[in-house]
């Protein structure tokens, strides 16, 4: 078992990276450590993708004069989804810190908790 | 077989992104116009490609034309341009209806980006129906929550800020687990596209040691797309961001959006998991316990609400419910029993988000119960679509609500296995019970005249627009009596589509 684990010690951090993000995630009642806990879990699977895609020896896939055979190569699906997983994170971060900067500025606080007590005692009447 | 027809689904997709990017320049009532038009289009061009598909059977479209596991695919069949047909037509109505309230509720200048993220939540759904790539559905299925997200947050108060940012906590929870679990897959197989990707499993399954990873894949799917589409234990963000959108984005975050997870989930299921898969792990009998925990909580839930939306909005969760509980029964029935209940629901949940705003109106702009007195006999046609919509939620034949109701319990009953058979009925028994107390005491509610005067109708205070959003409503409700009187027939088109799928 844990040989396994030394075997694959990358897969083995990006998934503890991943567990960290989760409860991060889940758990902090401030909204920006929620986003940065989103961002480390996000990170975590990019570098759980990159380094299955990496095979140590190999060329990246950008054909050289000289070098055929896709032996010399790795595969670059795997960078490909990195990069789009990327874009996908960086836009959902910018909508949540949006989102954070109009919650802030009505309730003055970044707890959740505090900002959903405030929220309900405004609309006390409608809410139960 | 090449034929134009072929391309729709891309033409679909890529049209409503060109619009999407279209409608911000334009203003408010010509990015409506837009809107409605281009919805009327796409619902055409779904119509024929369903015509089509039940003509010549399932194609696969590949893009750029890279052969099989390279490149990525499209794949239309029955059930796909089924499911999408109903969708867009809710779509299409709730954005008729619910015009009216939207003026109300958003800024002027906003009202571009509103229909703007409209089409990109159409773009997404058709992309998440159609799409044969697993990377494609998790990018779509970022695109759908953002623009979801979108949608609630148009109404600019503080609480639907909150709601949707609890929202979008739950669903990037979601998202990561399914991230998580596709690129698990894409390690063990090495391919993105369904096909490959199942016929790769088929023979790593045969190997013991990989059991554990391949059960470790599947559950995190699975939990990412569960927490998603909002299954019990994680439904409490629904009350809130339903409550409190505007009454179109309520509707199609309800009706469509949660099922476009649960459809994706399907069809992973059965296009690249397979029984083989699915039977390492005791899943379907986690999602029934879940899915009859979710029915009865979710209605008891609904019976306590002060507020007639967030009442509409718990039993949504109760339905959510009935959706797994039949994924949990499994089989081809089971799994017809859920996309019955996913097309069911559709067209039942949106009418009843479009009536109780108007009902409100009509009562000093209040949702709660109290103030609700009488409020169907001063509007009498939302009054109507109110108690057809509960109607069809209780399960009174004629409606859709009785026919997914009966489809259930048969598909339980065939199973003929007596542990699932008996949850499921009791479920069915005690939610159909919790339904027509809280639905019933609603419709009193809204019909009893507390003073006895006669007619609280006053033709001469009528509300504006009525005519679209009369005919939106009307639309629905023939939908949804069209699945009640013929649901056999859509059920046989279920199973057309499902024989199809793997």
């Amino acid at each position: 078992m844990l040989e396994t684990l030394l075997a694959n010690y990358e897969e083995a951090v990006a998934v503890i990276l991943f567990g960290i993000g989760f409860s991060m995630l889940l758990f902090h009642r401030n909204l920006i450590k929620k986003i940065i806990g989103m961002n480390i879990m996000d990170t975590g699977v990019f570098l759980f993708l990159a380094s299955m895609g990496y095979i140590a020896g190999r060329r990246p896939p950008i054909l050289e004069a000289g070098v055929e055979g896709i032996e010399n190569y790795v595969n670059p699906v795997p960078a490909g989804l990195v990069l789009t997983g990327i874009v996908v994170s960086v836009s959902v971060t910018a909508v949540m810190l949006s989102l954070t900067i109009r919650l802030y500025k009505r309730y003055h606080t970044l707890n959740i908790d505090d900002i959903y007590r405030l929220s309900k005692k405004e609309h006390e009447e409608e809410d139960r | 077989m090449p034929s134009f027809v072929c391309s729709f689904p891309l033409f679909m997709i890529v049209g409503c992104l060109l619009s999407a990017a279209g409608s911000m320049l334009m203003r408010g009532k010509a990015a409506r116009n837009l809107a409605m038009a281009f919805g009327a289009v796409l619902f055409v061009m779904d119509s024929v490609l369903l015509a089509w598909t039940v003509k010549h059977g399932a194609f696969t479209y590949s893009m750029g034309e890279f052969p099989a596991p390279w490149g990525n695919e499209l794949r239309a069949g029955v059930l796909e341009c089924f499911m999408l047909l109903v969708f867009l037509l809710v779509m299409l109505c709730s954005g008729m209806a619910g015009y009216r309230f939207l003026a109300e509720d958003v800024d002027e200048s906003k009202l571009p980006l509103y229909a703007s993220l409209m089409h990109l939540l159409t773009a997404a759904l058709c992309a998440l129906i159609f799409t044969n790539d697993i990377f494609t559905g998790y990018v779509f299925l970022e695109i759908l929550t953002l623009s979801s997200c979108g949608l609630l947050i148009v109404r600019e108060i503080g609480r639907t800020t909150l709601a949707a940012v609890r929202y979008m906590v739950l669903n990037l929870l979601g998202s990561g687990l399914f991230l998580l679990g596709v690129v698990l897959l894409y390690d063990i197989t090495g391919h993105l596209l369904m096909v490959p990707m199942h016929e790769a499993l088929t023979e790593i399954i045969a190997d013991p040691s990989m059991h554990l990873s391949l059960a470790f894949a599947a559950g995190i799917l699975t939990i990412g797309l569960a927490i998603k589409s909002g299954l019990f234990p994680f439904h409490f963000w629904m009350p809130d961001a339903y409550g409190w959108a505007t009454p179109t984005s309520a509707s199609v975050l309800s009706s469509l959006v949660s099922k476009a997870y649960i459809f994706l989930l399907l069809k992973i299921y059965l296009r690249v998991f397979g029984p083989e898969v699915l039977s390492i792990l005791p899943l379907s009998r986690i999602l029934l316990v879940l899915g009859i925990l979710g029915v009865v909580l979710g209605s008891v839930s609904a019976l306590r609400a002060g507020n007639i939306n967030r009442m509409v909005a718990f039993s949504s969760a109760a339905q959510i419910g009935y959706i797994y509980m039949s994924i949990g029964i499994g089989g081809t029935e089971g799994y017809t029993a859920a996309l019955f209940h996913i097309l069911a629901h559709a067209v039942t949940k949106s009418i009843l988000f479009l009536s109780t705003p108007r009902l409100a109106d009509v009562s000093g702009e209040s949702l709660l119960f109290r103030n609700l007195q009488g409020a169907g006999r001063k509007d009498p046609f939302s009054g109507a679509f109110f108690t057809a919509g509960a109607l069809s939620m209780i399960g009174v034949p004629l409606f859709a609500g009785f026919a997914s109701k009966l489809v259930i319990a048969l598909s339980a009953v065939d199973t003929g296995n007596l542990k699932k058979i008996i949850p499921v009925m009791i479920a069915l028994a005690a939610s159909s019970v919790l339904n027509a107390l809280y639905f019933i005491r609603t419709l009193i509610r809204i019909w009893h005249d507390p003073d006895g005067s006669d007619d609280l109708y006053d033709p001469a205070v009528r509300l504006p627009e009525t005519v679209p959003y009369t005919a939106a409503c009307a639309l629905l409700l023939a939908a949804n009596l069209f699945l009640g009187l013929f649901s056999w027939e859509a059920v046989d088109l279920i199973r057309l589509g499902l024989s199809m799928f793997s």
